[in-house]
């Protein structure tokens, strides 16, 4: 062991007392001002959402009467129509596919390089641009498959935009099941299917409805990747014949109005967007509050 | 008879296809990725027939009608790069900021309060920041700093930045909550304030969550396309020096966004179009490739 | 509620001490009423069975309990004779003269340098050369300096486990603190670096006033000067460590040291 003997190992020098209050009178002060430049940051990212919706209500509050919404001439009734069946075919597309997969990463998969695979796709998926997925989409449904520009097309390219966030929430649900529930359905009997359909399914079902909520309110609000596979905008004929027509969608409607259409009246305008603004947050919303109250169960 | 030996899964031919079909949904993702990239390559690729590869990244010029169309994507890459830088300086010490706030500065309840918020900023629709930005912020702007135009490089930066903040946050808050406790600990028990703690001993650890952070801000960013179609103002031109963020410009994305609708199928000009989309494709999976790999590098605890 | 009772008040000059000290988690009664003193320059022991308020007691005296959500502390810790549980405190300051080395060694993810450096920085020690002393002086007293000299710029964390506690000592002595508190040091060590770690205490205690909790009594024997008994969140016994283990007063130190239960 090393010798302690020598002298002034560490003993105070004479003005450490002094400059030691000075460092740190120094080093609170930094900490007041970081932690207010950390509160002011704080406010500064959230502003933009009250400011959106305060703006938004004031300008476009006036342009919501029922009129507006179910007119075909005079509101965006169409748009409206429109958008419901884009998003509503598109959970019928990505709710089976996103949930199967999900049921193979929690329930099926071993950890491996293809689980590895797996998830660098996920994520992958996730981060491509919405308006390549509006590329592929029209390569392959609209041109290659025949789909054309149309509802059907639209909501294929839809679904795979929201398979990741789909695969991601249901995965998530099916691993807070515990164990403890599957191993004993396993030691009655049951079949791993089984015990997935009996069992695991119905116990993540909110938190799969919840992550199929918030698909619902991203696939409500795209307008890329619809851009040249699904949408249009012509009165001709508001509403599609069937699945292989064009649809007018909202967020498109709102893009066209803000853009290449003058004489739109500015209340329609922000009327329109009032209420994807609406739709999509109230969707984001509802999620969130699910979410926390499921949270909130669980750990009792 | 009861007996062990005969597997059930003979038994119940359905099952085998259920579990079949549920192994084949898992490779899905695998599946789509290449699909996309495939895809994107047979469209890209035939544009290489009329222009190289080389002259195309390099041109000065993107003028696919005129005659002869000219397809150099240069003025659109630079465009793309010049709002993405915008928005990360805006945007990356903010997000950074907000979650350093949520994870280690802020009380219970303005924690409950922020996360959702932030939750909501992610979820309002591209277009409608684009409407906002177009009809209101742009004007207001333009009229504050005797600006000739309400749309320009700078207005796309700082809309995107508030889009790429909710991805910053999260991620970075999640690599913060995932620094060891005893950190933080040791670091007060030394007789650090709690800002020292976090700036000396908190970020650093979480670092390489940080970097993925960013880099995701950053996929965000330039793969956004309807806020910068409506408000950058869409002019195909290479922007020069600081000047440049003040002036109309146009990013890769827009132009997909813009174009595609009226062009005609198999033509020079859409299989440019698929080539801006190829480009954007790399760029995002290089992107989320990186951060993949930074986010594995969990800040370093004993093996 | 039981009155305190005469606790034993060491020779000497009092470095620390706690009146009345109790300590609630929630609705949890942690600790009781627990009065003592310390003595500078001696190692006192903090004894007993796992759950026993040792560890809280002990975190009371840099104010750790602090960080605990929930955690209520009153009563009086007396610094060089000022309370230091009062809200007008600056924990910090206190954080600076009161050192702790916990139970699982924790170095930073960075040098071994920057490590030790840590807390000197903070106090906005900026030259280099200043830096390099404390470092040397530091590993020194931790007896890790013979070990680390040649690889002070490279990752604490790839130490050993004897070596990174160690480290962790010298850490927090850079800090040049009056009192050490050290929360089972040695739980997460084999029996080598425990000897090391023992040995390097014995050669501290010229300078510091050490207070450790410990769960092997057989350390509390042989490092400790005087040595106290927790039971149920109450301070059962205290005294000096001949007597706690040669001849307790109470019924229930004696079978705690026998092995009777804990």
């Amino acid at each position: 062991m090393t010798a302690l003997g020598e002298s002034q190992l560490l003993t105070p020098s004479a003005d450490r007392g002094r400059s030691r209050a000075r460092g740190l009178h120094r080093a609170k002060l930094v900490e007041k001002l970081a932690f207010a430049g950390l509160w002011l940051a704080a406010a500064v990212t959230v502003l933009p959402v009250l400011l959106i919706l305060a703006i938004m209500t004031a300008k476009g509050a006036r342009a919501l009467t029922w009129t507006f919404l179910s007119s075909v001439q005079e509101g965006i009734f169409p748009a409206v129509v429109g958008t419901v069946l884009l998003v509503g075919l598109t959970t019928v597309i990505a709710a089976p596919l996103g949930v199967m997969a999900a049921i193979y990463l929690s329930e099926y998969a071993r950890p491996g390089p293809a689980v590895r695979l797996i998830r660098l796709a996920i994520v992958n998926l996730a981060g491509v641009p919405s308006v390549v997925y509006g590329l592929f989409g029209l390569a392959l449904f609209v041109t290659l498959l025949h789909f054309g520009r149309s509802l059907l097309a639209g909501a294929c390219t839809l679904a795979l935009l929201v398979l990741p966030l789909v695969i991601s929430a249901s995965e998530e649900a099916l691993r807070q099941v515990p164990r403890g529930l599957r191993e004993g359905s396993l030691a009655l009997g049951a079949t791993r299917l089984q015990t997935v359909r009996k069992i695991v399914l119905p116990n993540a079902l909110p938190g799969i409805l919840t992550g199929l909520i918030l698909a619902i309110g991203r696939a409500a609000g795209e307008t890329a990747p619809i851009l040249f596979t699904a949408a249009f905008y012509a009165l001709s004929s508001p509403f599609p014949k069937s699945l292989l027509s064009p649809v007018l969608a909202l967020p498109y409607q709102i893009y066209v109005m803000a853009t290449e259409v003058p004489n739109v009246p500015p209340e329609h305008k922000w009327g329109a967007a009032l209420v994807l603004v609406l739709v999509v947050l109230g969707l984001n919303l509802v999620a969130i509050v699910l979410r926390t109250r499921m949270r909130a169960k669980r750990r009792w | 008879m009861l007996s062990i030996r005969p597997s059930r899964r003979k038994r119940r031919p359905l099952e085998r296809v259920v579990e079949a079909l549920i192994r084949v949904a898992g490779f899905l993702a695998v599946v789509f990725v290449l699909a996309i990239l495939v895809f994107l390559l047979r469209d890209a690729l035939p544009i290489l027939k009329t222009i190289g590869l080389g002259a195309m990244l390099s041109g000065a010029r993107w003028s696919p009608t005129a005659d002869p169309p000219k397809f150099g994507l240069l003025p659109l890459i630079l465009g793309s790069l010049y709002v993405t830088a915008g928005a990360m300086v805006v945007g990356a010490p903010l997000g950074l900021a907000c979650a350093v706030f949520i994870s280690e500065v802020a009380p219970p309840r303005a924690r409950e309060v922020l996360k959702p918020l932030v939750e909501l900023l992610a979820a309002v629709p591209s277009v409608v920041y684009g409407f906002l930005g177009l009809l209101l912020l742009g004007p207001w702007l333009a009229k504050v700093f005797g600006l000739p135009l309400g749309q320009f490089g700078a207005l796309g930066s700082l809309v995107l930045a508030f889009m790429a903040v909710p991805t910053i946050v999260s991620v970075s808050e999640d690599a913060l909550s995932a620094v060891p406790r005893a950190y933080r600990e040791n670091s007060l028990a030394l007789g650090a304030t709690r800002w020292q703690t976090i700036s000396r001993v908190v970020v650093p650890a979480a670092r390489s969550g940080i970097i993925a952070a960013m880099l995701l801000g950053l996929g965000r960013a330039i793969g956004e396309t309807m806020t910068v179609l409506m408000v950058t103002g869409n002019a195909p031109v290479i922007p020069q020096g600081l000047v440049g963020f003040l002036k109309p410009l146009r990013t890769m994305t827009a132009t997909i966004a813009a174009e595609m609708g009226e062009t005609a199928y198999y033509t020079p000009h859409y299989h440019a179009l698929f080539m801006i989309g190829l480009i954007l494709f790399l760029i995002a999976l290089a992107v989320n490739v990186i951060s993949d790999f930074a986010m594995r590098r969990i800040p370093g605890v004993r093996a | 509620m039981e009155r305190p009772r005469p606790i034993l008040r060491p020779e000497g000059p009092i470095v620390v001490e706690t009146v009345g000290l109790n300590v609630h988690y929630g609705s949890f009664h942690a600790l009781r009423e627990v009065s003592a003193a310390f003595a500078a320059n001696h190692i006192t022991a903090l004894i007993g069975p796992s759950g026993c308020g040792k560890s809280t007691y002990l975190r009371c005296f840099n104010r750790m309990n602090d960080l605990i959500e929930g955690a209520r502390v009153s009563g009086q810790v007396l610094l060089e004779g000022e309370d230091v549980n009062t809200p007008e405190t600056d924990v910090v300051e206190l954080r600076r003269r009161v050192g702790m080395v916990f139970q699982a060694p924790n170095p930073f993810p960075m040098s071994i340098f920057d490590n030790i450096a840590y807390g000197p920085r903070l106090q906005g020690v900026r030259e280099h050369s200043r830096l390099e002393e404390i470092v040397e002086r530091s590993l020194r007293a931790a007896a890790l300096w013979d070990e680390v000299k040649d690889k002070l710029r490279q990752t604490a964390i790839a130490l050993s486990g004897g070596q990174q506690q160690r480290m962790c000592i010298a850490r927090a002595l850079a800090v040049e603190p009056e009192i050490l508190l050290m929360d089972e040091p040695c739980s997460a060590l084999d029996p080598t670096a425990t000897f090391h770690i023992e040995e390097l205490m014995l050669e501290l205690k010229q300078r510091y006033t050490i207070i450790i909790v410990t769960h092997n009594m057989y350390q509390a024997s042989r490092v400790s000067d005087y040595t106290g008994f927790f039971l149920l969140g109450e301070l059962i016994e205290y005294d000096r460590t001949e007597k706690i283990f040669e001849g307790p007063a109470d019924p229930r130190t004696d079978d705690y040291i026998r092995g009777r239960f804990g």
